[in-house]
Formats: C-alpha cells, structure tokens, sequence
C-alpha cells in the first residue's frame, strides 16, 4: 500500500518540485536571491528560477566544491545564496566548502539537498542522500530542515528565504502524499503536532510522516491514543515538543528516512535521555547502504513502511 | 574611502614596515608561518597602498569596496600587517596574535576581524570565493574589484582549477588571481612534492590572462597589478614568483633551513632579522 493511503492522504507534488515553484515565485520580492548550481538544476528544480532571472542564476558545471565556496562569496557579499544538488553529492563531496566557506563564517547560504533518502529509487546508492541530515546537523550554526509534503516545503523555502544565516533544506524525488494545507505556517525550530494522543508518540519528518500518520491510524483502530509530530526541524530541535511527548505519553517511536547514526533518531534520544528518560525505538534505514529498484519496493525492503513503525510501537505499547 | 596611491620608494618602505610586524608578532606569538608571510609582502602592500584597492579602514563593511581574498590563509601575519598600517586597527594589537581573546587568530576570521573578506585555512576554496564576490560585485554593479592570493602548494588542490574554468565562464574582468610562487610547501619543495610545471602555461588555456613576474622586486608587481587593471574582459592571474622568507634570506640560509614552514623566528634569530631590516 502506498505511504499515506491508510491515512486517505491524496499524491501532491514532490518536495522538490514545490521548492522549485516557490524559489520561483519567491524570486521577485526577494531581490538579493542568487542560485548556484552544479549542473543538476532541471533535477534539483532551481531550473525555473534561473530562466526567469537568468542574471541572478549561475552554472558552474559538474564541480561542487568550486559552487559551494562561490555561493559563500556571494553570501559574504551580501547576496541571499541558494546553493543546490543532489544531497549526497552537496553534503559528501562539499562537505569542507560547506564547513569553511558558508558554516564556520555563517554566511547567509541556503543548501538545498534533493534526491534524498532511499526513495529516489532506481538510480541507486551512489545518488541516494542518507547520511545528508547527521552531516548537516555536524556544523556549528546550521539549520536544518526536513519538510514533508509540498505545502509545507514551500513554506519552509520561504521561511530559510527569511532566515539570516546558514541552512540546509533535505528535498524528496518521488510524490509526497498531501499533509498540510496551502496556508500552512514553517516555523523553523518549532514542530507541528499532527494528531493528538497520549499512549505514545510518533516523531518524524520527511516522506516517513505519512507512514507515521498511517501507522497511528491503525494502532487507534486497535484502541491506543497515538500523538504524531512533525519534527521539521531537526537542528534546533524542538525540545519542548519532545518533552511534553515523553512526560505526557511515556513512548516514543522516531522514524525517518536516514541512517540510524546521526539523524533525528539521535537528536531526539538526546533529548530524551536528558531531560526525560523513557522507552524509545527507531524506525530508520540502520546502518547500511540500500540498492536500485522502485522507490515504494525499497521503502518496503529497508523497512521505511507503515507496518515497521507499527511494530516498533506495539513493541514499546506491550 | 582610502585610496593610496604611494610611490615605489614608499612602497619599499612600507614593505620593510610589514617585513618586521610579520616577525615580531610570530616571534610574539612564539607559532605561525612567518616565512610563508614574507614571500607575499609586496603583492600585499602593492594591494593595500599602490592605488589597486579602494576600501575604507573606518567602513570596513562598505558594499562598493574592492576585496582582498588570502587563500593561503597561514600567511595572514602579511595582511594583519598591511590592515595595521591602512588603519583597520592599532598596530599595538599585532602582538596580541594567535593569543586567547584576540581576533587575529592564527588563520583569517572574517566573523571576528572586520576587514578581513574570507575566513580561509583549509587550502583551495579563496579563488572560488573570490569568484562569487566578483560575481555579486557584477549582478550589484558596485564595481567592486577582487584580488584572490594562492599558495603555489595550494595550486595542488583541484577547486583552484574547478574555478579557473568557472570564472572564464563568467569573464570576470574584475577578478584577479596572484599566485605567490615562492617554491616551497609545508614538507619540501613544490618541485619535490608536486610540481605542476609552468603555471602561466597551465591558466592562459583557460581564458585567462596571465603575467608572470618576479614578485619580489617592487616595480615588477605594481607594473603587472597596472597591466593587468587594464584588463576588464577575462579574470587574470599574476604567477609571482617569489622567495619565502624573502627579507631575510641570509639567516634562513643560515639556518640550514630555506623553507621554514610554520615555525616562528627565536628571539635571537628575530632580533637579527629585525636589524637586517632596519
């Protein structure tokens, strides 16, 4: 079953196609907006930015060092920098441009991430984003931000647009079940409560909020009150959220579309073990690299699904 | 704004000035790379005092100032030396280098020193981020000019060469590049470790215009930052070639030890070079 049916959500655009609109939209009111791009604009959908103001919009081919270290001279110049590629290949190939050149000056650079995750499918591993959100979240000053479907992604572009300073926003490939409504408000660092319940508590982000929000329908179908978050916001953490979950719920099941080693996951036991000791389980991709195949077939086979979030509840509920 | 435009002979003296800041505050701070700072001391001043560089010391934020990059950031006890003499602070704080609570660390750190353009240290991204200022100065029409020192041992890191392409691309006429090609590199010489042969021939392909120079004689650095001021339709490079720890050769030398990375003069040894100096 797809991500998000049991819940009756309806297919909307992808992450990554409702930040390409918005960037676009965006771009006439936020006049010191530039894109640097690696090549890969028609994937990361900064494309139709760039052909409206072609003069705010560089290229600077296949060399992502080179275009992350140039969005930092923009940014030190005053320009509102929008950097994007592959997340794999922005996080893992850039990663000391982006240490040096935008997060230990704190630049003004907005990181764009997409193909993130496993879900992207059959191009494989080596396209696939699965360590982007502990890397992200290793630099001093960086925000990082997971949305979930395209109504809240566009709000969270305009949010990062608004924020001064460094950020990094993950993106999807595939078609993101409908969440939220196009009046939706991303405020960075404050999560969005989806259901309210008091047995336990589903934190996630990214395309796994919809197998949260099934999981949740079918565990109140077996009679528990299930409270679910969206942790958009993986740095800063939304602390109190978590601990008004652990007090008041006594259970909490993260999930996301990442490593075990660095994502949400640990960001929220962190949390948790510091301020309010309680069971946990973790529903994420582990420790491990997946392979090609369709993005729903290897949600399945890596455990990203709606069924493995119930099991880790159950294990926790029993 | 502050515009200086001083003679050759001004220009000396000034280099002299710089020489001895750079090996009182190593020697102070008992670390850093005073050699590696000697090597670019008159392409710094030329820079700061030849008229190349419009920039104001009491608004070091002004969005039409021309840009300094140090890419090769060990060697930032030059530029802390020539911001000194330009006024961006008192010369007093030179010696409070690479010390607790001072904001001339031990690598440039644009967000605790105004002034300085570019937190550089991990080596090959100061032409890149040279390129994207030239890139605002152009989409802002500030006329804002950048000049982007790299280490001959920093041309080893590909990114360099990501962005000699790039910026061909964009013909940015308002990007310069000098390469202080002093020779050397943190374990042995640039021909020992890496040599990349002849670099004018190696950039000029790109697009780019290219001197080289001896960057160590005055006359030839503030004739080529003129030659190459004249070109406004491609980025240029000057590949200076230079001698680190130019100034006081004869007690490197001495020594045993022409290369002298990262390690400060004893106070002996400074004393003398200051006396060479003099």
């Amino acid at each position: 079953m797809a991500l998000g049916e049991i819940s009756g959500l309806k297919l909307g655009q992808a992450t990554r196609d409702a930040f390409g609109d918005a960037l676009k939209d965006l771009g006439s009111e936020y006049k010191d907006v530039v894109t640097v791009d690696g090549d890969v604009g028609n994937s990361t959908r900064t494309e139709p930015f760039a052909q409206t103001f072609p003069d705010r919009a560089f290229n600077v081919g296949i060399a992502e060092s080179n275009m992350v270290s140039v969005a930092g001279g923009l940014a030190s110049s005053g320009k509102t920098s929008v950097v994007a590629s592959f997340a794999a290949f922005l996080l893992c190939n850039a990663y000391d441009q982006i240490r040096m050149s935008v997060a230990f000056p704190g630049l003004n650079v907005k990181l764009v991430g997409s193909h993130a995750g496993i879900s992207i499918g059959e191009d494989g591993p080596s396209q696939m984003g699965i360590e982007d959100v502990g890397l992200a979240c290793s630099l001093p000053g960086v925000v990082v931000m997971v949305p979930c479907d395209a109504n809240s992604t566009k709000a969270a572009t305009k949010a990062m647009l608004d924020y001064k300073g460094p950020t990094y926003l993950r993106l999807g490939r595939p078609k993101a079940p409908v969440i939220y409504d196009e009046n939706c408000k991303f405020t960075i660092g404050k999560a969005n409560t989806l259901k309210a319940g008091t047995d336990i508590t589903l934190i996630a982000n990214g395309l796994m909020v919809p197998a949260a929000l099934d999981a949740a329908t079918e565990l109140e179908k077996k009679g528990h009150s299930v409270r679910v978050i969206d942790m958009h916001t993986v740095k800063p953490i939304d602390e109190a959220a978590i601990v008004a979950a652990a007090k008041e719920t006594g259970k909490i099941v993260v999930v996301e579309e990442h490593l075990s080693h660095g994502g949400l996951g640990s960001v929220v036991a962190m949390v948790v073990a510091k301020e309010n000791p309680v069971p946990m389980a973790f529903v994420n991709l582990g420790d491990t690299f997946a392979e090609s195949g369709q993005g729903d077939e290897l949600l399945v086979k890596y455990g990203l699904t709606s069924d493995e979030v119930i099991k880790a509840a159950e294990g926790l509920l029993s | 704004m502050r515009y200086l435009k001083l003679s050759i002979d001004e220009l000396k003296q000034i280099a002299k000035t710089l020489r001895k800041h750079i090996i009182e505050m190593t020697t102070a701070a008992n670390s850093g790379h005073p050699s590696s700072s000697l090597s670019a001391v008159e392409v710094v001043t030329s820079l700061y005092f030849g008229g190349f560089m419009k920039y104001d010391p009491k608004k070091p934020g002004w969005p039409e100032r021309d840009r300094f990059v140090l890419s090769k950031g060990h060697a930032v006890p030059v530029l802390y030396a020539a911001m000194a003499e330009a006024g961006f602070f008192s010369e007093d704080q030179l010696n409070t280098l690479r010390k607790l609570g001072s904001p001339l660390e031990g690598h440039p750190n644009l967000k605790r020193l105004p002034g300085i353009e570019a937190s550089t240290g991990s080596l090959g991204q100061g032409l890149s981020i040279g390129l994207g200022q030239a890139l605002a100065a152009r989409v802002d029409k500030t006329g804002s000019k950048v000049f982007v020192v790299i280490g001959d041992g920093e041309m080893g890191e590909g990114q360099v060469w990501e962005d000699f392409a790039a910026a061909a691309k964009y013909q940015n006429g308002n990007l310069t590049a000098i390469i202080d090609q002093n020779g050397y590199q943190q374990t042995g010489s640039t021909k020992e470790v890496l040599d990349m042969g002849d670099f004018q021939k190696k950039i000029e392909p790109f697009g780019w215009h290219v001197q080289t120079i001896n960057g160590n004689t005055m006359e030839e650095v503030v004739e080529a930052l003129k030659v190459a001021e004249g070109i406004t339709d491609r980025p240029k490079a000057i590949v200076s070639k230079t001698k680190k720890g130019f100034g006081i050769l004869p007690l490197l030398e001495e020594a045993g030890d022409t290369n002298f990375h990262g390690k400060p003069l004893p106070p002996a040894m400074a004393e003398k070079a200051l006396a060479m100096l003099s």
